[in-house]
């Protein structure tokens, strides 16, 4: 190597670091250190005041049991929202991507993600709404079916996580099925295959990229939810998140809060990496999380 | 058959979103009893100086996390296009984890550092003060903002990354090879190359931080954003009036996407 180039790769060596330099404090600042924070918190004691005492103990952990209806909520509702997401988005993402004219196919799209950058909180606020009392229990009254109760069920919490993370679901099943080169299917047909084998050997396996990315995006988002348990399940189908708001902000046990969400991380980082080997070792395609 | 249930999605996915537009005009005082056509509740939310304050608060904060992590994204991103090795397996790896930890923990262990951090510095600069009175750090707009940069400026890092990844080299070569210096190329050639991207990722930050509730109601103190008025209004019984706030917060999120979509088209022709 010259002189000159030694010398230009220093210097490019340089600015890179200057540029760095702002998103490494912030990284520092505002996730590594909070994150060392609610580690050590989370093996503390509440201080009789509430908030924390210093200590070492794994009391907390031990004491995780005692939110385990929580725990148990967010396993069992996360991964079903998850799967009643990807079987109602997944016929409308092929719709959009393979049946609909190529003039409406844009504004279709656009449709179907206008919703997820309207506010968050009025939409679930609608599902209270409609769910709730005055709403279509009394309609169904009306007709003649009385007595039933949504809001505050496991059935209304699903329903507002499909309505909110839908549109999260149908955008990359689309792009990886628009990708799709259509003469495959018609390969496919002309080699005598049913549409359902088509479907299942061709279109499954092409799109399962889409589909990979899209489970995993609302998986994580629906591990943390806070807003849609809280708003339609009231308070009895509650998630971690809900433990956590309350362990935090209302009985101010921030060391047993801080074990609590430290197990939710946990519990995330290990589903998301068995469920990317998992899919890996069948699909064998590389997947971007955004 | 298909064409049916796609339909049926976009009933699904607009209904309640009708829902409220519609109850926002009705002239009644109860919120699910449509009585007739009246604009009153819309008169009354642009006097309700609490939702005021917090839309003020909000636009602010949105702003400027929007600002401070468009910046700062950029710049990480363009530094890690020239950088292999540990330090940029290590940053990927950060830029994963804030995308991936739950805002609900972000928000969390935001709180409980500053707080801590608050409680050493408030004492310290008390022991210090010459004055009577001594300032005090608190919650507020500062963390709120702080946290919303974080998740936004991972977001930014993400979306700029891709589109250097997309770029064309060789007219950077290009550009050398015409003894541009490489100020005037990165002005001329990647600049405008990754505006479509920097864009989009400030519309996003924005939106992001416009809309979040759960981060802000960890860290937000004693100040109110437009999500935490909405949330506490709604717990404290369902009126009209949060029909009309809501309706016009949808209003101005889609004047934003449509903003967004023309800036993204317009920004992508001198690119080409």
């Amino acid at each position: 190597m010259t002189d000159a180039a030694t010398i230009q790769e220093t210097r490019q060596r340089r600015w890179a670091y200057a540029l760095l330099a702002p998103s490494a404090f912030w990284y520092l600042a505002l996730l590594i250190l909070p994150l060392i924070v609610v580690m050590v918190y989370s093996v503390g004691e509440r201080a009789p005041t509430g908030g924390y005492q210093a200590a070492f103990t794994f009391d907390n952990y031990l004491n995780l049991g005692a939110r385990w209806t929580a725990f148990k909520n967010t396993l069992t509702l996360a991964p079903a929202g998850t799967l009643i997401c990807l079987l109602a988005g997944y016929p409308l993402a092929y719709f959009l991507a393979v049946k609909a004219s190529p003039k409406t196919r844009l504004l279709l799209l656009i449709l179907v993600i206008v919703p997820f950058w309207t506010s968050f909180l009025i939409r679930t606020y609608a599902w209270m709404f409609i769910l709730g009392g005055r709403g279509l229990p009394q309609l169904l009254d009306f007709i003649g079916i009385e007595g039933v109760r949504f809001i505050n069920t496991p059935f209304s919490v699903l329903v507002g996580i499909v309505y909110a993370y839908l549109p999260l679901m149908v955008f990359p099943i689309f792009v990886s099925l628009e990708k799709l080169d259509k003469r495959l299917l018609e390969a496919s047909e002309d080699l005598g295959a049913s549409p359902f084998a088509t479907f299942r050997q061709v279109t499954l396996p092409l799109s399962a990229p889409g589909v990979i990315t899209g489970c995993m995006l609302v998986f994580i988002l629906l591990m943390g939810e806070y807003l849609i348990p809280q708003m339609l399940g009231g308070g009895k189908v509650f998630f971690i998140g809900n433990a956590l708001v309350d362990l935090f902000l209302q009985s101010l046990n921030w060391p047993f809060g801080s074990a609590c969400a430290m197990a939710l991380v946990v519990i995330m980082v290990v589903t998301v990496t068995l469920y990317l080997k998992a899919t890996r070792a069948t699909g064998g395609r590389d997947v971007s999380l955004v | 058959m298909l064409r049916g249930y796609a339909i049926f999605v976009y009933l699904f996915l607009y209904a309640p979103i009708a829902l409220i537009v519609l109850f926002s005009f009705n002239s009644g005082n109860n919120a699910s009893d449509l009585q007739g056509f009246a604009v009153t509740w819309y008169i009354k939310a642009a006097g309700n100086t609490l939702m005021l304050g917090a839309l003020k608060n909000s636009v602010i904060i949105a702003t400027a996390s929007a600002i401070l992590a468009t910046f700062m994204g950029t710049m990480a991103a363009l530094a890690l296009q020239n950088l292999r090795g540990p330090l940029r397996v290590l940053f990927d790896g950060l830029t994963y984890v804030a995308i991936m930890v739950p805002g609900i923990v972000i928000g969390i262990a935001t709180l409980i550092a500053l707080v801590t951090t608050f409680d050493v510095t408030n004492a310290l600069i008390a022991d210090l003060w010459p004055g009577e009175a001594p300032p005090k750090l608190g919650l507020g707009y500062g963390s709120i903002i702080a946290a919303h940069t974080l998740f936004a400026m991972a977001l930014v890092i993400v979306i700029v990354r891709a589109r250097i990844a997309g770029m064309d080299r060789a007219l950077i070569e290009a550009s050398a090879d015409l003894y541009a210096d490489p100020l005037a190329t990165f002005r001329q050639v990647t600049l405008p190359q990754l505006a479509p991207g920097i864009i989009a990722g400030f519309l996003l930050s924005f939106t992001f931080s416009f809309d979040d509730f759960v981060i802000a109601f960890f860290v937000a103190g004693s100040q109110q954003t437009l999500p935490i008025y909405v949330f506490s209004s709604i717990r404290r019984g369902v009126t009209p009036e949060i029909n009309a706030i809501g309706t016009a917060v949808m209003l101005f999120s889609l004047t934003a996407l449509i903003t967004a979509q023309v800036l993204l088209r317009r920004g992508k022709r001198p690119a080409q």
